[in-house]
């Protein structure tokens, strides 16, 4: 770790003149992340500006009859708030599906979406890796890729995003909503996070002055039907080898919209709406699953050691589409699969 | 039992509350890195980010620059330390080679190698310093694979005659079962960190709290290591937060830390990070090759185990992996033979049942096949094979009851209801598998010494260097002390894990509970003897005309083993002695017994249940029986198992030491992503402790606890995936891509 400013910002103006005015500095939330990549000594910030008294601790309703969740609301508050857990229990179970209960307690909402790859490579600063130190080389490539991306991947860097709440996010239509030295704008959730392509190093459409004030989740919350299943490699605390959010509207047996993201398959949470366009219209059953799951995986190509990806991605897509359609989502307390 | 007295209170046989547990629970226990001195300066270790090699050069000014920075030692200005290999080998050290010496020269010889100590005010000021530490390398080419070295391993361990000839034995066999299983590097990952406070003193000893399993071990490799008298080092450890074997070897951290401590002259704290803990030793990675021959009515005619363990370079480290199974089961052919694969890593070490855990994996995965191919009861098939000997050897066992470990275990877990057929059994969209395993271990036992101080009050003080580290020897041996003093356990303390105090090997094999508690019943025996005689100077004592085998102590009293009450109180005789104290040291001392063969033995059977299309894994239940001989304390004796049974449990699904063989590197060195099960991995464990007097191991019958537990579960959990999905999957771990590969190839 090198040492480093402190400072703490008073207001949302301030953090932005404060990091436009320092370079090399970061903002810190709930540190979860930073801390650990600084102690490895991948990051180093000049500056840290702390963030974590902003008042962005709110959820609170929208016009339009969705909410605006604070950008400093810690992962487990926003998993337990009442209006999560009645209107978007897929955003609230996704939460649960990530990290322990005492990195959550931690966790800011704003901080999980700009929480970096665990691609090992980029935490080890005795290999190359493009992510970290641009045009080393991406040592994944030709080394240890079991946990990488079947999707979207590039030549220079094939890491996956880590976050499980950001899959629900993205299935929501969620939207950010940042301010920087020219003022607030909204970002779509689908643009929010980028492809890695030749710029491995810039994960997200975030300026390098803007600050996450909100996440803005819209009315529908697909709250009767709606799943959210990971599969990893014990039963807690550990990243996804594949998420899957899934949410229905159903008529009848037939689907009328359909939601399905994916997590750690690809650098971004992972949408495909000819997905969800295959499955409106069709009835709710494994036939209609299957054909969205085949869809959404057309371009998947494996890496060397992650080639069961691609089937087993295939078969959690039909497994939590039919718990969504059966009103039985995936219990994040009790680990057993339905 | 002759020894103890028959009080109407007896500690040992029941379950007992660890002494220990309130000063660990409220914080009050300190362990090494927690002991404070003033001044103390403290280090961080820089390391090798290469696999072999040597450094070029090694550029320390910019660390020395940083404001703090005390002093930056390489091997080029360490201060002077022994030179040849016997002053480096400590007590557990291969016999073979030449041990690892830090900071010693200009090798580098395996990645994550200390190249530098930075020693500073502040702990955070060396870490910072470190990072400027630049280093210029002549790399060299390096193997970290076992697979690449298989061909050229080295043998270690091959019996003179092999039993009969195996491998014609095999050709003829009815069925034969043969296949390849392997075994990753695993790391121990103790919960405390190695740590070393080094308390520097003017004219004093230097002052060693080390994370440990063996004070003892330290002290003398670290007086030999820097050339010093006894008196001149003291090393202690009261408290060790787990180790399973990381810690019966020194460790770098308390060279380095005593070498900046004694060039400083100042006192020293060097805690290693997580990452630097897969820097140190580990369970080798071993490639296994089981063939097993056998008949139709299920009786074996032929096993052949061969095995191939990493080491390094510099150092030839195994234990006994195959010959567990040429020992366990009747079988007029046998051979086994271990290699190492020298490898660009550091050492492999001990870890929990070092050699049973990985061999007997081997062996019970075989023998489940074995089942398979004679669509046998796997029960049926260990019990066709029993064998009441020794088969290595030839010898009875002063006691085995694996027989009833297997019935008394088959019946808590239901086992007659299990259906032979895999995929025969589901609940709703998961399948469900049974699996069983054999586990044996030895029973050992070392020379150790105790002292007991008793006082006028009725109190004892129980001395030794024993570790406890973890395990619960604090407890039994308040246990064993409180009863063959006849005092109850409050006025037992307990000492243990200094240097000065009366000899005790390093705390490992499951030795402990056996030779300590026979130290503290050797030494009861004197202060017994003391106390008779000053009891028959008394006027008109009641034990005038007893001798030694009549009296026992009990319940504060010195009494007729028959007459209890022809009595005089403790306090009463050396009151009348004028005596304060009453002191007394002895080593234990058990009968040379050639013919006899000691080991332990469990039956583990494990339900899991696997979700057929998504390959997920859970271990439901497991039941292990054990037969250990005399269980000294039920309650911590079953957390020893239980621990050990999650042990396996990860061994089985979760752990593995990933490397990146192109560079050499481990890639997963930390404990998010090195995986060990999680409470939500464990579901029912249940012990059995099966009745197994035994009067001739020693006169408490101890045999031990620390690994048995262990050995087997893994193959129990393999076992039952195969029952559950029909795929044998014998590379671990078991992670569901390896179960749904296998679903396909199907
Ligand atoms: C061992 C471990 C296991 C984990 N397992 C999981 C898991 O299974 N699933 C999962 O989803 N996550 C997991 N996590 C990740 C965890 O969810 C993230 O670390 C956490 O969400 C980050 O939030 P934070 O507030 O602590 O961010 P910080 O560490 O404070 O910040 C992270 C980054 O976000 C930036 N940042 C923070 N807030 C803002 C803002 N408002 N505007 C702009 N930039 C901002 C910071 O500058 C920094 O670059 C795990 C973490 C650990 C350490
Ligand atoms: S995958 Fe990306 S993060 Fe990982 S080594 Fe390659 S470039 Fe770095």
């Amino acid at each position: 770790m090198i040492p480093f400013q402190y400072t703490r910002a008073n207001n949302i103006a301030d953090a932005v003149r404060l990091i436009a005015a320092t370079s090399g500095a970061k903002f810190i939330a709930g540190g979860t992340n930073l801390l650990d990549l600084m102690k490895d000594n991948v990051e180093r910030p000049t500056t840290l500006i702390d963030i974590s008294r902003l008042p962005l601790t709110s959820v609170e309703e929208t016009a339009s009859g969705g909410l605006r969740i604070g950008a400093l609301v810690p992962n487990s508050d926003l998993a337990w708030h009442p209006l999560i857990e009645k209107r978007y229990p897929l955003l609230a179970s996704a939460i649960l599906a990530g990290a322990s209960q005492q990195l959550r307690n931690m966790a800011s909402t704003g901080g999980n979406l700009v929480q970096r790859t665990r691609c090992a490579y980029f935490y080890d600063t005795a290999t190359p890796c493009n992510k970290r130190e641009p045009g080393s080389g991406c040592s994944a490539i030709s080394g240890v890729n079991r946990g990488h991306a079947i999707l979207g991947a590039s030549t220079s860097c094939i890491a996956t995003h880590p976050s499980d709440m950001c899959v629900a996010l993205v299935a929501l239509d969620a939207t950010v909503h940042v301010t920087g030295p020219n003022g607030a704008r909204a970002i779509p959730f689908a643009d929010f996070h980028r492809l890695a392509g030749d710029t491995p190093h810039i994960d997200t459409n975030l300026g390098p002055d803007e600050i996450i004030t909100s996440i803005e989740v819209p009315a529908k919350g697909f709250a009767s039907n709606h799943s959210y299943l990971k599969i990893r490699d014990r039963m807690s605390y550990a990243f996804a080898l594949i998420s899957v959010a899934a949410a229905l509207e159903l008529k009848d047996g037939m689907i009328q919209e359909a939601r399905l993201a994916l997590g750690g398959v690809a650098h971004k949470p992972w949408r495909n709406p000819a997905a969800e366009a295959a499955l409106r219209g069709r009835p709710a059953d494994e036939a209609s699953f299957a054909g969205a799951a085949d869809l959404l995986l057309r371009d998947a190509r494996p890496q060397a050691h992650n080639g069961f990806k691609l089937d087993l991605a295939r078969r959690a897509i039909i497994r939590t589409l039919s718990q969504a359609a059966h009103g039985t989502p995936q219990s994040q307390s009790n680990k057993t699969i339905q | 039992m002759s020894m103890l007295n028959n009080t109407a209170k007896t500690y040992t046989g029941t379950a007992t509350s660890r002494v220990d547990g309130r000063a660990k629970v409220t914080g009050a226990a300190k362990y090494a890195g927690d002991f404070n001195a003033g001044g103390l300066a403290y280090g961080a270790v820089v390391e090798a980010t290469i696999a072999r090699g040597r450094i070029a050069q090694i550029d320390i000014s910019a660390a020395r620059r940083v404001p703090g920075v005390i002093d930056v030692i390489t091997h080029e200005n360490r201060p002077k330390v022994a030179d040849s290999d016997e002053a480096w080998r400590d007590d557990v050290a291969p016999e073979e080679g030449s041990p690892f010496r830090p900071l010693y020269d200009d090798a580098i010889k395996f990645n994550q190698q200390p190249i530098a100590l930075v020693v500073a005010e502040e702990w955070e000021i060396a870490r910072y310093a470190a990072s400027f530490v630049r280093v210029d390398y002549e790399k060299q080419p390096f193997v970290t694979d076992v697979y690449r070295k298989r061909d050229d391993a080295i043998v270690v361990e091959k019996p003179d005659r092999p039993r009969g000839d195996a491998a014609k034995a095999f050709a003829a066999a009815e069925v034969r079962h043969e296949a390849d299983y392997f075994i990753p590097t695993e790391h121990h990952n103790p919960m405390e960190l190695f740590a070393t406070t080094a308390m520097w003193e003017a004219g004093g000893p230097l002052t060693v709290y080390d994370k440990t399993q063996g004070v003892r071990n330290v002290q003398q490799y670290l007086c030999s290591v820097f050339e010093k008298k006894p008196e001149e080092i003291r090393v202690l450890s009261p408290y060790v937060g787990g180790a399973f074997g990381a810690g019966l070897r020194p460790q770098y951290q308390v060279v380095l830390a005593v070498m900046a401590a004694l060039k400083l002259q100042r006192s020293m704290r060097l805690v290693l990070t997580r990452q630097q803990m897969y820097g140190l030793g580990y369970r080798p990675a071993t490639i296994e090759r089981l063939a097993l021959g056998a008949r139709r009515d299920g009786t074996l005619d032929t096993i052949t185990h061969e095995a191939v363990g990493v080491t390094s370079q510099f150092e030839e480290f195994s234990r006994n992996d195959t010959g567990w199974s040429a020992l366990l089961y009747a079988s007029p052919n046998a051979r086994y033979e271990h290699r190492v694969a020298p490898l660009d890593v550091p050492t492999s070490c001990d870890m929990r049942a070092p050699g049973a855990a990985t061999g007997v994996y081997a062996l019970e995965s075989a023998m489940d096949e074995l089942a398979v191919a004679l669509k046998m009861d796997p029960v049926e098939l260990r019990l066709r094979c029993y064998s009441d000997r020794d088969q290595n050897e030839d010898l009875p066992y002063t006691s085995k009851r694996l027989r009833e470990c297997y019935r008394e275990g088959a019946a808590a877990f239901g086992w007659d209801k299990r259906k032979v057929e895999p995929r025969s059994m589901r609940d709703g969209k998961s399948l469900v598998g049974w699996g069983m395993a054999s586990g044996v271990w030895e029973a050992l036992q070392m020379p150790t010494a105790v002292r007991i101080v008793m006082t006028a009050n009725g109190h004892a003080e129980v001395s030794c260097a024993a570790s406890d580290i973890g395990t619960g020897t604090y407890t039994i041996m308040a246990q064993v002390a409180a009863d063959s003093l006849g005092i109850p356990i409050e006025n037992v303390t307990v000492h243990l894990a200094d240097s000065t105090l009366p000899r005790a090997p390093v705390e490992g094999g499951s030795w402990m509970a056996a030779s300590a508690c026979h130290a503290v019943i050797a030494t009861a025996g004197e202060v017994r003897k003391e106390l008779l005689r000053l009891a028959k100077l008394m006027k008109g004592s009641p034990l005038a005309d007893a001798v030694e085998e009549d009296v026992t102590l009990s319940d504060g009293k010195l009494v007729g083993r028959r007459q209890t009450e022809r009595g005089v109180s403790i306090s009463d005789i050396m009151r009348h002695g004028a005596l304060e104290r009453i002191e007394k040291e002895k080593t234990n001392e058990f009968a040379e017994d050639k013919a006899h063969a000691r080991n332990t033995h469990s039956a583990v059977f494990a339900e899991v249940k696997v979700d057929e299309e998504l390959g997920v894994i859970r271990v439901t239940r497991v039941v292990s029986a054990v037969a250990a001989g005399r269980v000294l304390n039920p309650k911590t004796g079953r957390s020893q198992v239980m621990g050990a049974v999650v042990g396996g449990i990860g061994m089985a699904l979760h752990e593995e030491t990933i490397y990146d063989h192109g560079l050499g590197r481990i890639m997963n060195a930390n404990i998010a992503e090195y995986h060990v099960p999680v409470n939500a991995d464990i579901h029912d464990i249940e012990v059995i402790f099966v009745d197994e007097p035994d009067a001739l191991i020693n006169p408490l019958g101890i045999k031990g606890l620390g690994e048995i537990g262990i050995v087997g579960v893994a193959a129990a959990v393999a076992n039952a995936v195969y029952h559950a999905t029909g795929v044998r999957v014998r590379d671990l771990p078991i992670t569901l891509d390896k179960v749904l590969a296998g679903r396909q190839a199907a």
